[in-house]
């Protein structure tokens, strides 16, 4: 079986900005795939590659063992949910949903049918009559997925498709998509710069930074064993210890990463640091605290008994928290 | 408050903007009563009496006819050309970045800026040095010059609406670029296209000055009415087509009106 996705030693500039810089990357079929980074990372401009909207200064894509290069968008049998949505305002939503289907010469019966099915797969069954324009930011997000999927492609692109929805409905779409992914066994490529959506979404997570990739990893190794300082810090914002603390703490001189919540506090053992600051998330509280000259921050469950700021607390992990990540992370 | 909507307007000002008006369009009033006066040397008011006649009189001369013709193929043939490059312009514009982009959209619209008799005087010495002789083709291309940038001006402001990722969702559900235009881009900038086709038209149906250099023996309706007034036969025979281009003018600026009106405005009805 052929990866659903597979770069190698993809480049592509634009003028003298490396957007994505020889990355290696292998999807595999049926599998949901996150690409996390911060903006300007190249995970958007990957995403691209993989829809045909860009083509690579350098390198070879396959898509299902087919060579990618050099083929027009249209000629893939791939589709993508668009941060905007892009909905075509002047068509009503059965007809944005069929547009695929009547690009391909299918007949009016069958492309109405097969649109009012996917409106009902993404839960707005008889919004077919509606315009765009009368909908809500939720209910386009789902019009855009039901015209990509109706198409059935073999691999659907999201570009940060959760984005511009409210928190509660950005969870709800986070799980109907996961449900709708394993019902459907599409591959999903997901691109988002949220590492808590891809954490929970993702079958597999590649963190980009500057155009490369970091690390790829289910979301467990990603959070659990980052390799790298970039992707111990902005995936779950964990501690990054330098050789020395780690060294004065656990006695490697290697970078480290420490979890906020694998951090308990104590009156006796442990080390002492200083609380710097507080502050209150609600589910938890965030502690900031000093040790010897470095931030580290702590995240209590709540219920437990908050420290004044200037105190002196002590605190501890169990061995297995820490993480190490070489002397050159 | 002082600019509360309850306050009066002064009476004073009512008058004023009441003569404005009135300025503006008696003179247009009273060519269309000349249209229907029973004298025929002189504009003598109030007319001596009322007559249909001059609608036969007008309807049986075949120069009128024949200036109607032309100007009707003019303004036609000028509008086709302005919708095709004037798109194909507008599109260039604004869905990609190149060098020079500015200083194109800036040449583009310049011919509407100058003055009609530089842009006659100019094509004329242009088609004498290029020894063109001057015909029906001459006057078109005369009119194309500023029918162009009406349409340019109406397509550019619906395409900066049509954004990019409407055209690439296009292309991602398979359709080529054929298919896109078709399908997408057309019905976004239809409206805006028929404005501008409309008003194009209405300008080249009335233009006077660049004619006036571009033509050779033709006359188009508004130089039959010009040669009319100085060497009159039948005088309200003018009035009465006066009228006729009047309707056939004001009608398509008012439907590009009603048409763009949810949108953008109109471009160029200055000129």
């Amino acid at each position: 079986m052929p990866y659903a996705v597979s770069f190698q030693q993809v480049s592509r500039h634009f003028g003298s900005v490396r957007a994505v810089d020889a990355v290696d990357l292998e999807i595999e079929a049926g599998e949901f795939f996150a690409m996390l980074g911060p903006s300007g990372s190249g995970k958007t401009t990957c995403l691209r590659l993989i829809a045909g909207f860009e083509q690579p200064t350098s390198g070879h894509i396959e898509i299902f063992g087919e060579t990618a290069e050099g083929v027009p968008p249209y000629r893939r049998n791939v589709n993508t949910v668009f941060q905007d949505y892009a909905l075509f305002p002047h068509l009503n939503v059965a007809d944005n949903v069929a547009y695929g289907l009547m690009i391909r010469g299918v007949g009016k019966a069958e492309r109405t049918r097969e649109a009012e099915a996917a409106l009902e797969m993404v839960k707005l069954p008889g919004y077919g009559a509606r315009k765009p324009g009368q909908l809500s930011g939720g209910q386009r997000q789902r019009v855009a997925l039901a015209r990509a999927l109706v198409n059935k492609p073999k691999v659907l692109l999201l570009d940060e498709p959760l984005g511009a929805l409210d928190l509660k409905l950005r969870e709800q779409m986070q799980e109907e998509l996961k449900v709708l992914q394993k019902a459907l066994g599409i591959t999903f490529v997901f691109v988002t710069h949220d590492q808590g959506e891809a954490l929970s979404m993702a079958d597999r997570i590649a963190v980009f930074n500057e155009g490369r990739i970091m690390q790829t990893g289910t979301p467990e190794e990603i959070y659990r064993r980052p390799k790298t300082r970039f992707v111990a810090d902005f995936v779950g914002s964990s501690n990054v210890l330098s050789p020395q603390l780690t060294e004065r703490l656990a006695g490697v001189a290697e970078w480290s990463s420490l979890r906020p919540e694998d951090i308990r506090l104590g009156s006796e053992g442990g080390h002492e640091a200083s609380v710097t600051g507080t502050s209150f998330l609600g589910s938890a509280t965030r502690l900031s605290l000093d040790v010897t000259g470095e931030k580290i921050s702590v995240l209590l469950p709540s219920g437990a008994r908050v420290p004044e700021q200037g105190e002196s607390v002590r605190f501890s992990w169990d061995t297995s928290a820490l993480h190490l990540m070489g002397p050159q992370a | 408050m002082r600019s509360d909507k309850q306050s009066r307007t002064p009476m004073g000002l009512k008058i004023a903007a009441g003569a404005g008006l009135a300025f503006l369009h008696l003179p247009i009033l009273l060519i269309f009563l000349y249209a229907f006066t029973t004298e025929d040397k002189s504009y003598q008011f109030p007319p001596p009496g009322l007559t249909l006649k001059w609608f036969a009189v007008t309807w049986n001369r075949p120069d009128v006819w024949e200036a109607l013709g032309l100007s009707v193929r003019v303004a036609s043939i000028s509008t086709v050309v302005a919708l095709v490059l004037g798109t194909l312009c507008a599109a260039a514009i604004s869905q990609t970045r190149f060098f020079g982009r500015e200083a194109i959209s800036l040449l583009v619209i310049l011919p509407i800026a100058l003055p009609g008799i530089i842009t006659g005087i100019s094509l004329r010495s242009a088609f004498n040095l290029a020894e063109i002789p001057f015909s029906f083709w001459t006057i078109v291309l005369g009119h194309a010059t500023f029918c162009v940038v009406v349409v340019y001006n109406n397509a550019v402001a619906r395409f900066r609406r049509v954004s990019g990722s409407l055209i690439e969702a296009s292309m991602d559900l398979g359709a080529d670029g054929f298919q896109t235009f078709r399908h997408v881009i057309l019905p976004n900038i239809g409206t805006a296209l028929l404005a501008g086709g409309m008003l194009a038209f209405a300008l080249s149906f009335d233009e006077v000055i660049v004619t006036t250099f571009t033509a050779g023996q033709q006359a188009t309706l508004p130089i039959w009415m010009l040669e009319e007034l100085v060497r009159p036969r039948q005088r309200p025979v003018t009035n009465v087509v006066a009228m006729v281009v009047v309707l056939v003018t004001f009608l398509p600026i008012l439907a590009a009106y009603y048409l763009t009106r949810d949108g953008d405005q109109i471009s160029g009805q200055g000129k």
